[in-house]
């Protein structure tokens, strides 16, 4: 029991506030992408035939746009642009609450706002949500999973995963959405009560990911689910899942008291 | 006398594809069999179609030694049936479930040809009409009797789990067998990584099981580059060793963690996914991703370590070595913790020996196998990790070898980082050879990974066999939990940890 204590006080405290800034994360650290179409020499298409990814377009107007929600944050898509016009910042914030919001000229997400008051009062303080993998490679989950743990905390602000969709609010989603899942995931999907909260977390949540174009996957969630927080990355750091999900519930405030016992 | 054992293949090396002997399918199946008898080990097994027109499909084998670190070859050719190598050599058995599945050809006599992934095949030659696949139905074994009843479980657990369906049946709580259908994570990564181009195929390796990024990114490259006669740098290889190691620290102090949890030791399950994430922030630190996304490429590294970077993480680690120790202490040394760890979820030596598991779970019953050792490759070649073992078999064991690994890697690691080689960290990695079979084996922390490239006449990939270690151990869970009580079943499912995704490609 003495060992016990003593290890214990060793450990002593580790949860992070929120916000966080991405000070503090590594200098190599891949956040939200940025774009520069000033850079672009005329005529230039080299980004699009080289990407690994459709992560970079031209948008209507006949500019080069971004979308995050189908970046990988992967070395090579940023290395398409010859003329270094695309780069990855050290920003990790970027969880929207549309599809489109994902897409910009020059990289800049308009990131979620809270839920409506009648919402906040329904989940504000509680939120519980079920996990459905669908074809995924189990790298979100792990982040998922990593939220839970002592740094990240992520059930001081009440929100918790749990074990029946019938006990959520909500559910998350994480994978490209393959054949073999679609079925328990709209089932899933059904068992959860009405009114609730639909997370599409990662790139294949979103788009499909690396699996994009497999026969065996839909891309992301189908367009008849609704979806209320997108969360970009492959897999998203978990500062960027709480992040979302802390804006999403208007609780920005409430995460920075958290104060050390020591 | 088959002449399987007479290829000149080894781990990382490729060979010309036609100089793999080639027998008939009925030869074919005693060499299979015949040398695992003898010792020898299913690393791989897979079908591959041949020419437009002729409707016939390749059965290649590959082989292990692992005591004379030789890999040895055998192919054969068929139409839409031949005669299971099954029928006396259990190993095959899973293999050929996928041959079955993935080829439509039909291994006659296979024990219990049940679906494996339920997908389309993907892998049948062009003149044969494909055996329409049910996605719906699997044919469960049935126990029948008074009292004995089924329970199943999945394919959406209650935590944040992979995707999978168990079916037990069970006498009052006993378990009498276990089932597990697999195949909901199945995305159909084999083929992307066939017809993507390399740079996009290099993102798909990297997901094939995402707490695995370095291992399979790893085994991909190391095929990739025995094709193109790559030769990456000392320094190259010693990161990506590093990188190995810091997957394995990541994963086996996370399982740690989880086993606690588990069985309720709250403290140890707290502190232990606290330093699951200290070594992912490590990779994050190295390659600007927390599970080393970006790092393995084609030719060696894509992030060099500076010497600044190398120190800050010899003292990161010698840190964490300095928190872990008391924390295992508290965790092995409590009695209650080793009342529920101890001779629960036994696998038995011989069940190990002949369904060929590997990795911790092999190395828990005290068989020495792993692919650092056995066929060494990279920094390997230079640096020895010793093998670590348990001999009981059952959940203690599983985490003692987990835990003698970690203290192992973070030497390693430790080692590695303070005397880096000079030398550039990444040689560009030219055009694949035609015509030719190249073979990647990766100890990943769940054991053996296996990558089996095979090019075409213009060195375009024909073929790219992929085998998580999960594809083998998958079974052991099932033997494991034979006999035992229903409410141990996350205990032995989480000293196992194998990969949905890892499986079902």
């Amino acid at each position: 029991m003495i060992d016990l204590l003593r290890t214990r006080l060793r450990q002593g405290f580790r949860t992070i506030p929120v916000p966080q800034t991405s000070a503090d994360l590594p200098e190599r650290f891949r956040g939200r992408p940025a774009l520069d179409a000033s850079r672009c020499v005329d005529g230039c298409r080299e980004c699009i035939e080289r990407s690994p990814t459709p992560f970079i377009r031209i948008g209507p107007e006949g500019v080069p746009e971004i979308d995050a929600g189908s970046c990988l944050f992967s070395p090579e898509e940023v290395a398409s642009c010859p003329h270094g016009g695309i780069w990855y910042t050290r920003d990790h914030q970027m969880a929207t609450a549309t599809r489109e919001a994902l897409v910009s000229e020059t990289g800049v997400v308009h990131l979620a706002r809270a839920l409506d008051e009648k919402s906040r009062r329904l989940f504000g303080r509680s939120l519980r949500l079920r996990s459905v993998v669908a074809g995924s490679c189990n790298g979100c989950e792990g982040e998922l999973v990593a939220l839970g743990n002592v740094v990240f905390d992520l059930s001081r602000f009440g929100v918790q995963f749990v074990a029946s969709p019938r006990h959520a609010d909500g559910i998350v989603i994480t994978g490209a959405v393959n054949t073999n899942m679609l079925e328990a995931l709209r089932k899933t999907y059904d068992a959860t009560p009405d009114p609730k909260l639909v997370i599409a977390v990662g790139a294949c949540a979103i788009s499909g990911g690396p699996f994009r174009g497999s026969p065996e996957v839909h891309n992301g969630v189908p367009d008849d689910i609704h979806v209320d927080l997108w969360i970009p990355g492959c897999p998203p750091h978990p500062l960027t899942i709480l992040d979302g999900l802390v804006r999403l519930l208007g609780r920005m405030e409430m995460g920075k008291s958290v104060k050390s016992v020591e | 006398m088959s002449s399987f054992d007479q290829v000149d293949l080894s781990n990382r090396r490729a060979m010309p594809w036609n100089a793999v002997p080639r027998e008939r399918p009925d030869q074919f199946r005693e060499t299979v069999a015949g040398a695992v008898a003898a010792g020898w080990r299913i690393a791989s097994l897979f079908g591959m179609p041949e020419g437009a027109g002729a409707g016939e499909t390749s059965i290649v084998a590959i082989l292990a030694n692992d005591v004379r670190a030789q890999l040895g070859a055998v192919t054969t050719l068929v139409g839409d049936r031949y005669p299971a190598i099954s029928r006396d050599c259990s190993q095959a058995e899973v293999f050929e479930r996928e041959i079955a599945e993935q080829c439509g050809v039909t291994p006659e006599g296979h024990p219990g040809l049940t679906p494996l992934r339920r997908h389309p095949a993907d892998h049948i030659a062009a003149a044969r009409v494909a055996p329409p696949v049910s996605r719906d139905e699997y044919p469960f074994h049935r126990i029948e009797g008074d009292e004995v009843h089924q329970v199943a479980v999945g394919p959406v657990h209650a935590g944040i789990i992979e995707p999978g369906h168990f079916r037990f049946n069970a006498y009052g709580e006993r378990v009498l067998s276990l089932e597990i259908a697999l195949g909901y994570q199945h995305r159909g990564v084999e083929r992307l990584l066939e017809t993507a181009d390399r740079t996009r195929a290099v993102l798909v390796a990297e997901s094939i099981a995402g707490d695995t990024v370095i291992g399979h990114a790893g085994a991909f490259c190391g095929a990739i580059e025995a094709l193109a006669r790559s030769r990456k740098t000392p320094r190259a290889q010693s990161i990506r060793g590093i990188a190995l190691e810091l997957e394995r620290l990541a994963n086996h102090i996370g399982d740690l963690g989880a086993i606690a949890g588990d069985v309720a030791y709250a403290p140890a399950a707290a502190f232990f996914g606290r330093m699951r994430g200290e070594c992912l922030n490590l990779l994050m630190t190295l390659s600007g991703n927390r599970y080393g996304r970006g790092l393995v490429r084609p030719g060696g590294v894509g992030f060099d370590l500076p010497p600044g970077m190398a120190s800050e993480m010899v003292d990161r680690l010698e840190r964490l070595r300095a928190e872990l120790a008391p924390v295992s202490g508290l965790m092995f040394r409590s009695s209650s913790v080793q009342a529920r760890l101890e001779g629960v979820g036994v696998v038995p030596r011989e069940h190990c020996e002949r369904l060929g598991f590997v990795g911790p779970a092999a190395r828990a019953c005290e068989v020495v196998r792993d692919v650092r050792h056995d066929h060494p490759y990279g920094i390997f070649r230079f640096v020895q990790i010793p093998v670590a073992t348990a001999w009981a078999g059952d959940v203690f064991a599983r985490a003692l070898v987990r835990w003698l690994e970690v203290q192992r890697s973070i030497e390693f690691i430790c080692r590695q980082a303070r005397s880096l080689p000079i030398g550039d960290a990444m040689v560009p990695c030219g055009e694949l050879a035609p015509n030719e079979l190249a073979v990647a084996m990766e100890e990943g922390w769940r054991g053996e990974i296996v990558h089996v490239v095979v090019t075409d006449s213009v060195g375009n990939i024909r073929r790219h066999k992929v085998k998580d270690p999960s594809f083998h151990n998958w079974s052991a869970l099932a033997t494991a939990m034979t006999g035992n009580q229903i409410s141990d079943f996350p205990l032995c499912n989480k000293s196992f940890n194998l990969s949905y995704a890892g499986h079902d490609l």
